[in-house]
């Protein structure tokens, strides 16, 4: 029987399982890189830009408006192509939109994205020739509304997978991947304030947003992975070493950085505008290092059987055999089979 | 539609007299048309599998006429190029085991696993297990729930199926899955696994690999029928002293809903390299939707309140 490898964990006592010559339990998701983890940041970026330019709409701040309309509109264009890219058979894309799948993350999300880009283009192209400026309005709100939850959803995208390292957190991710969003969206923003020359009015309000969300972008992290901690198997280390771990490191650096410099991006002068476009790149790359570190720590995670079978084991020894009964959604009916007696 | 086919009562058929009794074999059934296909209207019984490792003898028949039966290539490597340089054999030199695990292009998986007994007088002697792996048809299949094109779907037997005209190769169902079973063809782009050789039962016949297996470790059949089986060969096992014969998938009630595939192990489930308790990932499912739209709302009140307020 192949090797038995000794658990590493704090909170239960130490363990040895076995294992199939240490191989794998699960399969590596096949998920393309980096595809996948460039559509978790643009989407996150085009979701938050899109309320912003709503917003900067309605209090007169035209830079912002464009801003906000031209970065989510292209973040929905550029998260498309990254996800029918990503596709075994990109010709059949449109199946995505076949049938309408609540248990499927994978299907709520196109029918957020696919919303979200219809939306987020007309208001762009509004914006960009000046023609029908009302149904630009009309088409930002519409994208501003489909924004959050396209910012949100990509959480439970990973979380709803058996890869333990994405699993045992659905309920930080999505959390982790909101605040990533308003971020990336806030440091998209303040670039085009600070290269547009804007004023501060116009710089304030994202500055605001750039500072709140790296803050909640690193507690988030920091929860995630204490949440992690506390389970054997050394589940953890998916986010904490390897790629995953140098991504992260890489994401907190940068994120600390342009949250202490989106500070100063409300200074008046030259100087304000090149803290705004410094601030905003580094928020912006770091959001985009947090995507990759997500993504890096699941490939981790989905290849070490101990990250399966030590929680599983200490789930067993202190609560009993698991159970799927509890919180079914009401469309699930349809795929479970049918009672006969 | 009556109960199960009927089965001849010859203890000299096949190779019944040595695994156990007419109570916990299939006998010759396996050979027969069964009677599952009905009238139209008729809703036939959920079909599966009951894998009793305990008379496995790893001769990988199973896989081969999977293979044949369902047109699965080689994969994807250097044996698939048609090399025959001991290179490229894809020799994983752990075992007798080449094949390593479930996967688009490997449909049946023989397990080989060689260790010790850790009880009874044998102990410290060199033991082998094996064990035949399969989807294992999920009555809480995450990896149907997380379709987004509606290509997983639940036949009338119940088990689990791909449809390859519908599939556009996502891959949502690789991680999804708990014991890791589907998986992407490259080549292809599209998942594949075990279709419970959906076109065999369809007509009545039994599937490929449940028809080659020479000791009828691989029993196909009604599931109920399955579990009484399973139980009785369990209770067989217990008196004649094999304490650590375990029923693997085998309860309604567990993370998966039991499953449609269930085996009879004589060790741990991760010796063979299944999980130990697995959950379906949908479970969490309702808890992340109510968390992703409190986190989308707090992007909005942040974006909102960031425009509060003076400049």
């Amino acid at each position: 029987m192949g090797r038995r490898s000794r658990v590493r964990g704090s909170m239960v006592p130490e363990a040895e399982f076995s294992s199939y010559y240490g191989r794998p339990i699960l399969k590596k998701p096949t998920w393309k890189n980096p595809d996948v983890p460039l559509y978790l940041w643009v989407g996150g970026m085009a979701g938050a830009s899109s309320v912003v330019a709503a917003l900067a709409d309605a209090t007169g701040r035209p830079v912002l408006r464009r801003g906000g309309r031209l970065v989510a509109a292209g973040g929905a264009a550029l998260g498309t192509v990254a996800l029918v890219h990503d596709l075994g058979r990109p010709s059949r894309f449109l199946n995505m939109l076949r049938v309408v799948k609540p248990t499927s993350p994978l299907s709520v999300g196109s029918w957020i994205l696919a919303p979200f880009a219809g939306a987020a283009s007309a208001a762009a192209a509004s914006e960009v020739t000046g023609v029908a400026p009302a149904l630009g309005r009309l088409a930002g709100w519409g994208a501003a509304a489909f924004g959050p939850p396209l910012a949100s959803y990509t959480g439970v995208l990973l979380a709803d997978t058996a890869v333990p390292a994405w699993h045992e957190v659905h309920g930080e991710l999505p959390v982790l991947f909101a605040a990533s969003g308003a971020a990336a969206g806030a440091g998209a923003q303040l670039i085009v304030t600070g290269l547009a020359g804007a004023p501060r009015r116009e710089r304030t309000p994202v500055a605001r947003l750039a500072v709140a969300g790296a803050a909640a972008e690193l507690a988030a992290g920091e929860i995630l992975e204490r949440r992690l901690e506390r389970l054997p198997g050394g589940v953890v280390d998916a986010w904490r070493t390897g790629r995953a771990g140098r991504w992260n490191r890489l994401a907190r650096a940068l994120t600390v950085a342009g949250g202490l410099g989106a500070l100063l991006a409300g200074l008046r002068g030259p100087s304000g505008r090149v803290a705004a476009v410094a601030s905003g790149a580094a928020l912006a790359a770091g959001s985009l290092a947090t995507r990759f570190a997500a993504f890096e720590a699941g490939l981790a995670s989905a290849a070490d059987p101990q990250h399966v079978v030590a929680p599983q084991r200490a789930r067993l020894a202190t609560e009993g055999p698991a159970s799927a009964e509890g919180s079914w959604l009401a469309g699930e009916r349809s795929t479970r089979p049918v009672p006969r007696s | 539609m009556s109960g199960r086919p009927h089965h001849p009562a010859d203890p000299a058929a096949g190779f019944a007299g040595n695994v156990g009794t007419p109570d916990t074999t299939p006998m010759t059934g396996q050979t027969e048309r069964a009677d599952w296909i009905g009238m139209p209207g008729e809703r036939p019984p959920r079909l599966g599998f009951f894998t009793d490792t305990s008379v496995c003898i790893g001769c990988k028949a199973c896989e081969v006429a999977c293979k044949e039966w369902n047109l699965v290539p080689a994969d994807a490597g250097p044996s698939g190029s048609g090399s025959t340089r001991m290179a490229d054999l894809d020799l994983l030199g752990m075992s007798y085991d080449n094949t390593g695990d479930l996967g688009a292009n490997s449909w049946r998986h023989v397990a080989f696993v060689e260790s010790q007994h850790r009880t009874g007088p044998q102990k410290g002697d060199v033991r082998w297990l094996m064990s035949s792996d399969v989807c294992k048809h999920c009555t809480h299949a995450a990896c149907l729930d997380v379709c987004p094109t509606g290509a997983l779907m639940r036949t009338e037997f119940d088990t689990v199926y791909v449809q390859p005209d519908v599939c556009n190769g996502c891959g949502y169902c690789v991680p999804a899955c708990p014991y890791g079973v589907i998986d992407i063809r490259p080549e292809d782009g599209r998942a594949f696994k075990c279709t419970l050789c959906y076109d065999r039962t369809k007509d009545g016949l039994t599937p490929a690999c449940a028809q080659a297996c020479p000791t009828e470790s691989i029993q196909f059949g009604p599931l109920d029928e399955l579990r009484e089986r399973a139980d009785r060969r369990l209770a067989q096992l217990h008196d004649r002293g094999v304490p650590e014969a375990r029923l693997y998938g085998r309860h309604p009630d567990d993370g998966v809903g039991g499953d449609g595939a269930f085996f009879l192990l004589l060790d741990e489930p991760e010796a063979y390299g299944l999980p130990p308790d697995p959950v379906v990932t949908t479970r969490d499912l309702p808890a992340m939707w109510k968390r992703a739209a409190l986190a989308a709302a707090g992007l909005a009140a942040a974006v909102a309140a960031s425009f509060l307020g003076g400049s």
